[in-house]
């Protein structure tokens, strides 16, 4: 019988760690993981049965929470990730962790002959592995989420230019739905761009609005009124016939000069900001 | 106490607001804004506000209502140089503040004061005249 301090679990990873090794990555390869080579899947098993045993030794017990499972975790999230950036599903990451039971309860029944202590130990053993399996998954949806948060930005970010068209003039080609996140991003950057060119007028183009219903109207309203209090005119473009159909059965009131093609709004920027751009004269043949 | 100097330029008055603005002065520049306008026969007023970081919804309604009163004493007020988050700000509290005209900056403002004052003069010659 083990004594207080080393616990059976403990014995077999100290003691058959390179037979525990090689038999999980048989495990491991014969259950579909055959997207990943040998090697790598060798060297993350070693590395976690080495940090799964200092942990174990640090007599942290079965408390997965503890502090010196921290490397433990490490491991796991380094596998997590390579196997997220590999395309895999979460139950096949979580895998990993789940595959090393067989063989370790296998030992652990070879080891413990006593029918009651062996229970207990598995017990223990599964908790702790299962603990650590459900951090895997964790960490999966956490990547996840990540890449999601991260994609959002580079949308809003990208889907929101101003340009400046013209001495004084700035355009605001809006794509997509405008909802209240969009709203404040798009508002933010025309105004801090009407401050940074110092321009006068700033035509809202809405060629790439799928459709105006009174709430997108309603931000449209926000934009222009921020736009008015900092002394920038603001001239809505882009009005598909569709669209101009919707906005008079809506009941809608955009109180703004609108034009139906952004040529039509640049003209009419340019001769309120007093510009012209004319032909220079007969082209050549 | 503090007071906002109120300048006077040809037919202007310019006000330049650098302090942060609480309500009692803005009370007191509201009067002494009216005063300054019968005193000076002022035909425009220019508010710069580019110093201000926070406007409430109480200094929103005060420029309102100076605006008003200036429009009462037949001056046009041109507010000039609100930022972008005071503007966004404004916004969402539901203040457009449309009695107000606005211009990016002073320069910008002083433009259109002038087109302003010449246009009335120029209206209401065509008024007496028609």
């Amino acid at each position: 019988m083990a004594d207080a301090g080393r616990s059976p679990l403990l014995e077999i990873v100290e003691g058959n760690r390179s037979q525990l090794l090689e038999s999980w990555v048989a495990h491991q390869l014969g259950s579909g993981s055959g997207q990943m080579r040998e090697s790598e899947i060798r060297e993350q098993s070693s590395r976690f049965l080495e940090e799964f045993r200092s942990a174990l030794r640090s007599g942290a017990g079965g408390d997965a929470e503890g502090p010196s499972w921290q490397r433990v975790k490490e491991v796991l999230a380094e596998v997590s990730r390579t196997r997220t950036a590999e395309g895999f599903t979460p139950s096949q990451t979580a895998m990993f962790v789940f595959s090393i039971k067989e063989p370790l309860f296998r030992m652990l029944r070879a080891a413990v002959p006593d029918g009651a202590q062996l229970a207990e130990e598995i017990w223990k053993t599964t908790v702790l592995l299962d603990r650590l399996g459900l951090y895997t998954t964790e960490l999966y949806q956490k990547t996840r989420e990540e890449v999601i948060r991260r994609q959002q930005l580079e949308l809003l970010e990208l889907s929101t230019p101003v340009v400046e068209l013209w001495d004084g003039i700035l355009a605001l080609p809006i794509i997509g739905t405008l909802d209240s996140e969009r709203t404040q991003t798009v508002m933010e950057n025309l105004l801090q761009r009407i401050v940074d060119a110092g321009a006068e007028i700033a035509i809202i183009d809405i060629t790439g609005v799928p459709t105006v219903d009174t709430l997108v109207a309603q931000h449209l309203i926000k934009t222009i009124s921020a736009a008015r209090l900092m002394g920038a005119d603001c001239i809505i473009s882009g009005i598909r016939p569709q669209i101009a159909q919707t906005i008079v059965h809506l009941g809608l009131q955009l109180d703004v000069v609108s034009k139906a093609t952004m040529a039509d709004a640049f003209a009419l920027a340019l001769k309120r900001t007093g510009q012209r751009i004319g032909r220079s004269g007969p082209a050549q043949a | 106490m503090e007071q906002i100097p109120i300048l006077r330029i040809g037919r202007c008055l310019l006000v330049t607001i650098q302090v942060d603005m609480h309500d009692r002065l803005a009370m007191a520049l509201q009067d002494d804004l009216t005063e300054k306008i019968v005193a000076t026969r002022a035909r425009g007023v220019l508010i710069d506000i580019s110093a201000l970081e926070v406007v409430d919804s109480f200094i929103g309604r005060t420029l309102n209502n100076i605006a008003a009163m200036a429009r009462v004493l037949d001056a046009q007020t041109v507010v000039v140089g609100m930022r972008p988050a005071v503007a966004i700000t404004l916004v969402e509290l539901g203040l457009s503040l449309s009695g107000v005209k606005t211009a990016l900056d002073v320069d910008k403002g002083m433009a259109l004061i002038s087109r302003l004052i010449d246009g009335s003069v120029a209206s209401a010659d065509a008024r007496r005249e028609g």
